[in-house]
This record gives C-alpha cells, structure tokens and sequence, in this order.
C-alpha cells in the first residue's frame, strides 16, 4: 500500500452548527493528479484547511505517507512534505521574492543564535533564481516586492514556492481563479512540470477544461461530501456538472440525508 | 509574452532596478527643513540675521553651531532609544502607547536600586529602601530595569498574542497601570542620588552613543535576521505569516517586550542623566516616540519601515522641536505644532501608499 500518498477517513470538520465537511473518504496515490470540484461553499477548501493543519478537524483520519498524522500547523504539515497554495494567496506583499520563497523557512547562517540566527540572502536569491527557472516563471526582478506585481506573478511566486521545496504532495486551491489567460497558462505548464517529475498533486479548480487537460480523476464534493469519484477518461463536462449540481449522486456516495 | 519582454525569466538580480529608497525622501525632507528654518533666521525681522545651522561668531575652529547640533541629538536620543522599539511593534503590525509611563515607572524603580548610603556625609534623604539597596553594582538597577521591561512587554505582548484584545486597547491600558505603578512606588515622592556608577551611564554625550549603539544593533535584527524578517512578514500579511509556519503570537510577544526593554533603557538613561526619577516623567514620550517612526516612514498600517529611516525621523523630529525655539514660537504652538506635522506624515504616508498602488 506504500502506493497510496494520502488517505483521508471519514474526515469531518464542524463550524459550530455549520457542518463544512462531512465524512471525507479520499484516497490519492503517488504521481496521481486529482481534482476536486464543487460550487462554492461545497467544503472543498475546508478539506483542504484540515489536510494541511491549518485547523483541527473535528474528527476522522488522516493517513500521510503511510502514516497517520496529526499537524498542530502548516508548518507541520510543511516539514512532512505537504505544500499548499491558498485560495487567499499566502504572501507578504512588502517582501520581495526570495523573502516570500522562503518565509517561514530561510536559509540561515549562526544558528545557535536562536530568533536573531542570520539571514543568508545570496543562498536564498541563488535558490529563487534555479526555482523559477525550473518553474519557467518568468518576473523581471526578483527583488521588487510582491505588492508591484501582478496578480499572475504574485500566484506564480506563490506556486513556486510549493513546486521549488521536494514536496511529496502539492494542494492547490483554485490557483488560477483571478488570472488572465497566459497567467493561467504559465501556472497550468508548472502543473505539467509536476506530473512529469511524478509528484502526486491535488487541484481545486472551477475550470472544466484546465480539469480535464491536466488530472488523472475528479472528485466532486457537494454541501460539505463528496458525491462522486470519477476517472477522467470515463466522464465529461456535462457528467460532472450533473455531479456538482446535484442531478445525480455516485450510488456508494448516496447517503441518507443528502438531496 | 509582451508582459517579460525582457524575457529574462527572473534570471537576474538587478541593483539599478530596486526602488528609490524611502529614507532618501526623509533626508531630503531632514535637509528641507533645516533649509527652511535657515531662510526664516534671515527672512524673520526679529532674528536680527542669526543662523540655525552655522556658527556666526567669528570662532575659526568651528563651522556648525555644535551648542544646537548637540541639544538637538542630546534631546532626540532618549525618546529615539522608545522609538526603536516603537519602530519593531508598528512595523508587525501594532502600536504601543504605554511606553512613556513605562519609561516613569522604570525609572522610580531602577533608580531605587541606584541610590548611594550618603549624600555628603549624611544618609541619603530620598532613600526607598534599607541599607541593603544601597551603593549596589550598577548592573543591578540596569538588570533590575530590563526585567521590568521585559515584564511589562510581555503581558503586553501576551495580551495582544492571546487575546483578541486590540494592540491599541491593550497598551493603553498598560499606560494607566504604568503610571499609577509609578505614582505609587514612593508615593509620588522623586527618588534622588545615583551611585557614580549609575550616573555615568547618562552623563554628557552617554545618551547619544546609547542611541547610536542600540540603532545599529536593533538595525541589524530588522534587516539581518529571522526575527526581522518575521516581524515585516507579521505585519505585512498577518495570515500568510502564519500559513507560512511563522510562530505569529510567539513573534508578538517578542516583539512587544524588545520594545518595554529598549523603553526600560531609555528610561535608566533618562533618569541617570537627570539623576532623579519622578513619577511624571515621560509624558507624551510615547506618542513623540510613535511620530519619530512616522516621520521616518514607518507605516501606522504594518509591514514598511526601516530603523534608518526612525533615527533620520528622530533627527527631523529634533530639528523641527529645535527650531521652533530658534524661531521663537511659545510653547503652546509648539506642541501644537507637532500634532500637525504628524498628521501631515501620516497623511503622505497614505497618499504615497495610495500612488504605489496604483501605479502597479
Ligand atoms: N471559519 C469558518 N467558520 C464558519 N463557517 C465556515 C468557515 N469556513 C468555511 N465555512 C463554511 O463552510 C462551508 C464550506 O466552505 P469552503 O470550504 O470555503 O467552501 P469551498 O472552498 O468549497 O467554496 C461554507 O458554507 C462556509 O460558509
Ligand atoms: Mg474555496
């Protein structure tokens, strides 16, 4: 089963009376690249809010890697292998390329002096430069900061930063949502580049055709469940929008309850 | 591709290409100024031609007038020790209004740790405590003092961290208790007579290096270290700080008591140099403390600033208080005065914010 990268069971997240995530049941295997669909409001970034740390689920499992899992943080679930890019783009505007590439995690010199260890600026600059060329992103200048930028840049900075750490699973949650169509081309060929260098990936996309150019399955979530789990190459638009829109519901996925 | 034309791919690190910095604007604006009160010693028919900047009495040896330079740093250097800390809490996003009773409440405490056994002969007429806190080493008020600071920074900081209490709220609250602290430590009786040791520590220029000193120091965590880069990141997107793993209310409560501690400081200096505390000192320290790193560029919104930039505002802070007396404007206007100027920065600051945010 060392083929499986991430498992989630029944993974349920409560919001006080507002049930955002209903017993989760998702499995996605090493190299896969799943999408996840839904209207909004369908739980599909609560799912993701729980894989990654960012809040305490209120009960099922999480199986990472083999292993069970449990992130206090994004930090943690960083350390283990998980990059994440939100929907709410995760960047300080103020700082400048490499500060954002590597916030939280930078490359220090005199480290027993705890906070106030040294910031190595060249080893970041260098690295930023090799991430963004492995990304093909291109920014005319790394050291302007990320509020002059646009917003394709500023998502692409955001990407590199998943795509340039060995990640063991990439999350991105609508990364194209607010771009322009070359925008979206330049995020959607860092997507390519992943699934050629085999790293499992899951994407939150409202696109039907970026979903169906760029993943292997698509997973449509519903008023906080999932209702299907489709292989691409069986399934089109139209059968996942009758998903989305609730005209029909898997059979294995059709609880009490649900209309 | 007409977006990269330049199709570099990021692939350069361009020095030319970095932005005009903000402390330019604020030396040019230093410089400005200086001009401005210059013209007004000449314009002003009651300054019978006086200069504001140079010596006019025929003393070969100097070329500035070295009495003003001096008041004007000697004034500027303990409130500019408050505004390096100041600095740091807007910078990540806060503010800190309790640092000028903090500085009183310090300073009562500190100094009766400093005090000697006999003032010419006789036994110290303002003694707080007993023999045994008599003549101490003078690293024991100075220890003394920082704890406080760091005391009174971290329930400020904790406050902040952990409840959902408004920085604002939350210091200005400290600013009560502070105060009341340091009304009742003697009940409102100064506390006088240093240890030698304890006043060389503020004694003749000793103010000024201190700025100078802790300047560099503190310039060097905003701008070389990890804790600098997370109280810029903090304050410049508070959730992406803690998305990105950033121990966000961790990094609040230090920031909040480096800032007590530097207030502490200040306040070991300032009563060292006056060798006396009493339980008013201070007052609108705080808020003098916040306009320096306005006037320096110091963004009231988080996220922009730079030391270099709060010791260029300190400079244009003292000038400006300086020559208002050079000019002759009574008290009142003075202060005044300095109301608008701060609204004036803080008005640019937002309408410089404003064009950068548009212009991209
Ligand atoms: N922090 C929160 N507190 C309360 N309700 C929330 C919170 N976050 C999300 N929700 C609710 O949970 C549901 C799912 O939200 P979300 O996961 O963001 O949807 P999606 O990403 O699929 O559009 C929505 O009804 C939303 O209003
Ligand atoms: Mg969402």
């Amino acid at each position: 089963m060392s083929d499986i990268i991430l498992e989630t069971r029944d993974l349920t997240k409560h919001y006080g009376g507002v049930h955002a995530l209903e017993g989760a049941n998702f499995v996605l295997r090493n190299g896969e690249h799943v999408a996840i669909m839904g209207d909004n409001g369908a739980g599909k970034s609560t799912f993701v809010r729980q894989i990654t740390g960012v809040e305490q689920r209120t009960r099922g499992e999480i199986i990472f890697d083999g292993k069970p899992v449990n992130f206090s943080g994004p930090l943690d679930a960083r350390e283990a292998g998980i990059e994440a890019v939100f929907q709410t783009l995760a960047l300080a505007d103020h700082l400048d390329v490499p500060d954002n590439l590597f916030l939280g995690r930078e490359k220090t010199k005199f480290d027993w002096l705890g906070p106030f260890r040294l910031l190595d600026y060249k080893a970041m600059r260098e690295d930023t430069l090799a991430a963004l060329e492995k990304t093909g992103v291109k920014i005319p200048n790394i050291r302007n900061t990320i509020q002059n930028m646009s917003g394709g840049q500023r998502q692409c900075v955001a990407i590199a930063r998943t795509a340039s750490f060995h990640s063991k699973l990439t999350i991105m949650d609508e990364p194209t949502a607010a771009l322009g169509v070359q925008e979206t081309a330049q995020v959607e060929n860092i997507i390519r580049t992943l699934k050629d260098q085999g790293e499992p990936l899951v994407l939150i996309s409202h696109n039907m055709r970026q979903v169906m150019d760029l993943v292997d399955r698509i997973i449509v979530f519903r008023r906080g469940r999932i209702v299907a789990n489709l292989n691409k190459n069986e399934t089109d638009g139209q059968d996942v929008v009758a998903y989305i829109t609730g005209a029909k519901t898997q059979p294995e996925y059709d609880v009490e309850g649900v209309a | 591709m007409a977006d990269h034309a330049d199709g570099i791919g990021g692939l350069k690190y361009d020095r030319s290409k970095r932005a005009w910095p903000n402390e330019m604007n604020i030396f040019i604006a230093l410089v400005l100024i200086v001009a401005v009160f210059e013209a007004l010693g000449q314009i002003l028919p009651y300054m019978d031609g006086q200069s504001f900047l140079f010596d006019t009495n025929d003393r070969f040896d100097t070329i500035f007038n070295e009495a003003r330079l001096r008041i004007i740093i000697l004034q500027v250097a303990i409130i500019g020790i408050i505004s390096l800390g100041v600095t740091q809490v807007i910078i990540s996003g806060g503010i800190d209004l309790s640092s000028g009773p903090l500085t009183a409440a310090t300073a009562m405490i500190v100094m009766s740790f400093a005090q000697t056994e006999l003032v010419n002969g006789n036994p110290n007429p303002a003694a707080v405590f007993g023999p045994w806190a008599m003549d101490l080493p003078v690293i024991v008020p100075v220890i003394v003092g920082l704890c406080f600071g760091a005391f009174i920074g971290s329930i400020n900081g904790s406050l902040i961290a952990f409840t959902r209490i408004p920085p604002f709220i939350a210091t200005l609250g400290m600013f009560l208790i502070c105060r009341g602290i340091a009304q009742w430590w003697t009940r409102g009786q100064p506390v006088s007579f240093p240890t030698e040791g304890y006043a060389w520590l503020g004694s003749g220029m000793m103010p000024v290096i201190w700025f100078v000193l802790l300047a560099i120091l503190c310039h060097v965590l905003l701008r070389y270290t990890v804790y600098g880069k997370h109280t810029y990141a903090i304050g410049s997107n508070e959730d992406a700080a803690r998305m990105s793993g950033i121990n966000v209310k961790r990094h609040k409560v230090m920031v909040y008591m480096i800032a007590s501690m530097l207030a502490a400081f200040a306040a070991i200096v300032l009563s060292s140099k006056n060798l006396t505390a009493q339980s008013g000192m201070g007052l609108f320290y705080e808020l003098y403390a916040i306009a320096m790193a306005v006037i320096g560029g110091v963004s009231l919104q988080g996220g922009r600033g730079s030391i270099i930039g709060t010791v260029l505002g300190a400079m244009v802070f003292g000038v400006i208080q300086s020559g208002f007396t050079y000019v002759k404007l009574d008290a009142y206007f003075q202060i005044m005065a300095m109301g608008f100027i701060i609204i004036s920065a803080v008005v640019l600051d937002q309408w410089r914010q404003q064009r950068a945010a548009s212009r991209s």
